[in-house]
């Protein structure tokens, strides 16, 4: 199948909701063409407000909309949302529990060529500590439209993020139907490891699963898009049953999944062979995004080696 | 729109209702032995003005769809909201004793979550103004006609965000919405002069692209005359500067930066209710 851009699903999905749900408002900050929202814009015009460079005053006022009903998905980079304006989501939106749906953008090292300051490794960490926020990152467009149908079903503040690349379907248009926040989604069935990932990081676990299944070694793989609530049933059985997890994420290693799934597995005292995957406490640079993935070890030979070395 | 006609009874009514929620303020901070009584008193005018003559909202169903809405964008003046909206009905006046106490309804700044007619939860300054242009837009776009009433401090507007909310309100045309700064000149730190210098408030709201109206903050009669201006303004949002001073009511608190966020003791609740209640007395015999 062909890579589709999760942010063009995005802009799509928000135009089919919009049809069906005149409370849905959309806001932007000056990046409608990049995060797609302007398709929303072209269809309804008078429920989308570009709101110009100015994150903070967007994130208030999508949480004034918000507390009239109306369901305000906001949209950026995710450097600047949640990067830059923290407190507006801490006040009005997570602290007041507004309606607000934050969908970022170009998350992560694959932003590519624009470098460090463009590149938000963060975010999740940001997001996860924040009480009454809900956070996703999914790994292909079709769960991308997914879970912004999910976002606008059902109550309260939420964040999503999406890198700026297109990506290759893993699901079937169809098969998602089911998908309920807080459950994971087991890809593949094993016994000797288990890969976690969100993002652009599950099509590498994928890729990764198929060479290790070639040299006798079964990993299963799980879609970890629901970080916040957390699938705690799934990590803890999937632990229990294979014994050794790697966690990878196109995000820091401190505070996304591999953190989330240290301190689940501590305190409920399983005991694994671990590794967390993901940026190592440093900041991004310009280059291809392949490149970089590759110099960030990011790819499914990284994970490879890794689950081999928990063998 | 409400009755324009302002007679002398009803400012009588509404600057006795002041002074009584200024004692209830006092009052407040004493037993909470915390809190923020300069800014609280200073804001107190407007916020009686508001909520006990200019604006539509029903206390028996707080959620209203069709109801003005205030927002008190300066948090830390919360007990002057909460003494105006136990008065209103919002909820009992016995909760005001339990502000700032564990598992109070009553926060040391305000939590819509946890207040009846609290709009928004605030006390980060800054986003206060933000939040009502969300609200002025829902307004509308879904053809309401409330209107929305946000009050920002002096010091608050140094936040960079007081700024884009002002280009952006203007930009939206949202006559819809007003902003009330009290303007008492005291910041933590000082005299805003010295800190940041916010002197050219009036032209810098002007040249945001707002309708501007300088008012004496603590005259019941001017800010009455104010929000019926500023409702009728059309094409533009408007800004009301009223000129009003710190800890408002209590002698030893007027214009004393060391009340910004220090509640009374013993001898000054003392002193403070006794002032009060000649003021009230006062009134009450006019």
């Amino acid at each position: 199948m062909e890579k589709i851009n999760p942010r063009d699903m995005y802009g799509e999905t928000l135009v089919k909701l919009g049809e069906k749900n005149p409370n849905i408002v959309v806001l932007d900050a000056d990046l409608a063409k990049s995060t797609k929202t302007y398709k929303f814009g072209k269809r309804f015009p008078e429920r989308f407000f570009d709101m110009g460079i100015a994150e903070a005053n967007m994130i208030s006022v999508a949480a004034g909309l918000a507390s009239c009903g109306k369901t305000a998905f906001a949209s950026t980079f995710a450097v600047f949302v949640p990067g830059k304006v923290y407190d507006q989501i801490r006040m009005s939106v997570a602290y007041s529990n507004m309606n607000v749906k934050m969908f970022s953008t170009h998350a992560g090292v694959s932003v590519g060529k624009d470098g460090a300051s463009h590149q938000m490794l963060e975010d999740i960490a940001l997001m996860r500590v924040m009480p009454n926020m809900k956070v996703f990152a999914p790994s292909d467009p079709f769960q991308t439209g997914r879970i912004v149908e999910l976002m606008a079903e059902n109550y309260g503040p939420m964040y999503a993020r999406v890198g700026r690349e297109a990506m290759y379907p893993i699901y079937e248009k169809n098969e998602l139907e089911d998908m309920t926040i807080g459950r994971s989604i087991t890809l593949k069935e094993g016994e000797d490891a288990t890969i976690m990932a969100h993002g652009m990081m599950v099509r590498e676990a994928l890729i990764a699963h198929d060479t290790l299944k070639k040299q006798g070694v079964n990993a299963e793989v799980i879609d970890m898009w629901t970080i916040k609530p957390f699938d705690a049933e799934a990590v803890l059985k999937s632990a229990k049953k294979t014994g050794r997890i790697v966690t990878v994420e196109e995000h820091s290693i401190i505070g996304g999944i591999g953190s989330a799934v240290a301190e689940l597995l501590s305190e409920k005292k399983v005991n694994v062979a671990f590794k967390r995957m993901g940026v190592n406490d440093t900041f991004g640079e310009s280059g291809d995004p392949s490149d970089l993935l590759k110099k960030y070890h990011l790819t499914s030979s990284d994970i490879v080696e890794n689950v081999k070395k928990l063998m | 729109m409400q009755n324009h006609a302002h007679d002398k009874e009803l400012i009588k009514k509404l600057n006795l209702k002041a002074v009584r929620v200024r004692k209830q303020i006092i009052e407040m901070l004493y037993h909470a032995k915390s809190g923020h009584p300069g800014g609280s008193l200073s804001a107190t005018d407007a916020i009686v003005a508001l909520y006990f003559h200019h604006m539509r909202h029903n206390p028996k169903n707080p959620g209203d769809p069709d109801r003005d809405r205030f927002i008190l964008s300066k948090g830390h003046a919360a007990p002057a909201l909460y003494a105006v909206l136990a008065e209103s009905g919002y909820f009992s006046k016995k909760e005001l004793l339990t502000l700032r106490q564990v598992g109070s309804i009553l926060q040391g700044h305000p939590a819509n979550t946890r207040t009846p007619g609290v709009e928004v939860s605030t006390g980060s300054l800054g986003q206060g103004l933000s939040f009502g242009i969300g609200v002025a837009l829902a307004g509308k776009l879904d053809k309401k006609n409330y209107n929305v009433y946000v009050l920002i401090g002096d010091g608050e507007s140094e936040e960079g965000q007081v700024w884009e909310a002002a280009a952006s309100a203007s930009h939206h045309k949202l006559d819809n919405l007003t902003a009330l700064l009290d303007r008492n000149m005291l910041q933590i730190d000082g005299c805003t002069e010295d800190i940041v210098g916010l002197e050219s408030t009036k032209e810098r709201w002007a040249a945001f692209g707002w309708n501007i109206i300088e008012i004496d903050g603590h005259d019941i009669k001017q800010i009455l005359d104010a929000l019926h201006e500023a409702d009728s303004y059309k094409g533009k949002p408007t800004m009301i500067i009223m000129r009003t001073v710190k800890g408002r009511g209590v002698s030893f608190m007027e214009n004393n930066v060391d009340f910004h966020g220090v509640a009374p003791n013993e001898e000054e609740y003392k002193q403070a209710m006794k002032e009060l209640d000649e003021t009230e007395k006062k009134l009450m015999e006019d």
